[in-house]
């Protein structure tokens, strides 16, 4: 294989993600304040808050496209401060909206990211016939990818944004708009990454889908409010649900 | 056109529309090119009645809201929405509907009262005039009257939207998909603000892909590729579920679900939350003797598991409804040609 790895990572950091005190403000206003977790290799970390708690602006951090203001994460074993180049090239993406590419089709999406990854052209047609093989559809190689139903998409974007093998995984509202047996195949497809080592961190707006997560975070206010396995986190607050928990959190006022 | 067997109502007779209902539907059909987008919808709305339609994107809904605000005429079918016929009496019907479309249109640069004052100003009052009609909405969004409506979060863009389909206090009010890509304690917001305006006695018919928000509507449609699946109540979906359900709690959630897919007697497993929800094929039996075998049969594979019988969710219900109709249809179908082999029939 010789996908570029000579850039050794900045830390012998085991975690596939380290973040600690990490911290963005923009002018007066701190959008992440000060936040502190990791994400162990195989793990699924649900990574949850409501609209404008400070999530998107956190994993802008961790992907690399955003320098953090204050403290430090290594993502992959790379520092976001000073090599987010090779952060970006050593995990994957995949975001409901900006995935595939509409008008390209589906080889040609799988062989335009097999390139923008490094991968040779053997390695792009090896993997390529056995995602398609996997997903069921290689005989959709052709079809233009704005043709897919929405689910086809979901699992095809996702597995495009594992075809270099990345050490964890950047899911951003993954499953939103399907229907529900949809959605599940595609939490099983995360439970199936999830146990060959890579790590994955998922944002949704379905609480459900957060107890699926081995742990999770719940941000408020740019901060980390409650984090842990769901269960503990649901114990600790002494409420039954994470909806409620949720609801307590983020609307102190109202909670029962 | 095919009979299509499973739009319910469509064997209903094309009666003259009813009088009683806020909104009359019947076989409402329609078609963008090869692709069926709605495919013969009947159903009746009775006035002052929240009703939702719950389906996954691609299913109709927005086609259907369309249909019944004027913005599209049917391939076939009609409807009659307050008694007005959204092809023949479109003026009159417009006047009287407030629409808020999944994509809402707010002016970016205009402020919040802005905005509100240029809904109000198109349909000839003011806001002050309607403040009886928007006060529950208003009072959440006021405090931020002087902000531009692109610098508002999520949340708050959607109250407002809200707020400027209903300042001419409208008859029947259509949200299509209000809730989507907001957080659940907003989405809770929203559903509170609508069972105040549903108190008030307005029609409001609200579209939505997540299936917990059934539970805050009267009556519920399940909708999928241009289908509705069942009309009810949230309560007799749930009590209607006709197979034993169990819900798995357990450790190794992947080994879990394999072991449960390989018994004798599974018709369907999936992850529910913290759970696993297998529904046993075996109508009529007792779910607490079910469960304790189960429960057996996961120990004898080294798995150990709380198995308990449970109501089944409107979410069970609805992939009940999909498999159902992916059978019908496998039986029907032999156009449809060779489809997919795992997914078949779910998108």
């Amino acid at each position: 294989m010789t996908s570029q790895r000579d850039d050794s990572p900045a830390l012998g950091t085991a975690h596939a993600i380290d973040a600690t005190g990490l911290t963005r403000r923009f002018g007066s206003f701190t959008a992440v304040d000060n936040i502190t977790f990791h994400v162990m290799p195989g793990e699924v970390f649900g990574f949850l808050g409501a609209n404008g708690a400070g999530k998107t602006t956190a994993m802008r951090m961790l992907i690399g496209l955003l320098e953090p203001s204050a403290g430090q994460a290594t993502v992959a074993g790379y520092s976001v401060a000073t090599q987010s180049e090779l952060i970006r090239r050593n995990i994957g993406y995949m975001s409901q909206r900006f995935s595939l590419y509409d008008d390209l089709t589906v080889r040609e999406n799988i062989e335009l990211y097999g390139g923008i990854y490094g991968l040779t052209d053997d390695e792009i047609a090896g993997r390529q016939d056995a995602l398609l093989e996997r997903l069921g559809l290689s005989a959709q190689r052709r079809t233009l990818v704005k043709s897919l139903p929405l689910g086809w998409k979901q699992q095809l974007a996702f597995s495009v944004a594992l075809l270099h093998r990345p050490r964890i995984v950047f899911l951003d509202e993954p499953t939103g708009g399907v229907d529900p047996v949809t959605r599940r195949r595609f939490w099983e497809m995360i439970y199936e990454t999830a146990a060959t080592g890579t790590a994955v961190l998922v944002t949704t707006h379905y609480l459900d889908e957060a107890e699926y997560c081995d742990r999770l975070s719940i941000m408020v206010d740019g901060r980390i409010a409650a984090m842990g396995a769901p269960d503990d986190v649901k114990r600790e607050a002494g409420v039954a649900t994470l909806d409620e928990l949720f609801l307590r959190l983020a609307r102190p006022g109202t909670a029962a | 056109m095919s009979s299509s067997p499973a739009a319910v109502g469509s064997e209903a007779p094309r009666a003259a529309p009813a009088s009683g209902a806020a909104v009359w539907a019947r076989g409402l059909t329609k078609r963008f090119g090869p692709v069926l987008a709605l495919d013969h919808v009947s159903f009746d709305v009775a006035h002052g009645e929240l009703f939702g339609f719950i389906g996954p994107d691609g299913g109709g809904k927005t086609t259907l809201f369309r249909l019944l605000v004027s913005l599209f005429t049917p391939d076939e079918g009609e409807s009659r929405v307050l008694g007005l016929d959204p092809v023949a009496d479109l003026w009159a019907l417009r006047r009287q509907v407030g629409y808020m479309p999944a994509r809402f249109s707010l002016y970016p640069d205009l402020t919040v009262l802005e905005n509100l004052t240029f809904y109000a100003s198109v349909f000839g009052t003011t806001v002050e005039r309607e403040m009886a009609t928007i006060e529950p909405i208003w009072r959440q969004i006021a405090p931020f009257s002087g902000r531009r409506a692109d610098a508002l979060s999520g949340g708050m863009k959607q109250k407002l939207a809200l707020c400027c389909a209903l300042v001419h206090s409208p008859g029947i009010l259509f949200l299509d998909e209000p809730t989507t890509g907001v957080d659940a304690v907003s989405r809770k917001e929203f559903w509170d603000l609508l069972a105040r305006l549903r108190e008030g006695g307005l029609t409001i018919l609200v579209s939505t892909p997540y299936m917990d928000e059934a539970s805050r509507c009267d009556r519920v449609a399940l909708v999928q590729r241009g289908r509705i699946l069942r009309i009810d109540t949230p309560a007799a979906v749930s009590a209607s579920y006709p197979r034993p359900l169990l819900s798995v709690r357990g450790a190794d959630r992947l080994g879990m679900l394999a072991a449960l897919r390989a018994h004798p007697h599974a018709a369907s497993v999936w992850p529910f939350g913290a759970t696993l929800h297998f529904t046993d094929d075996r109508a009529g039996a007792d779910s607490a003797a079910l469960a304790t075998e189960l429960a057996a049969w996961l120990a004898a594979k080294q798995l150990r598991a709380d198995v308990a019988p449970i109501d089944a969710s409107i979410e069970d219900a609805f992939i009940f409804e999909m498999n159902r109709e992916a059978g019908a249809e496998a039986g029907r179908s032999a156009e449809a040609g060779a489809g997919r082999k795992a997914g078949a029939g779910t998108q």
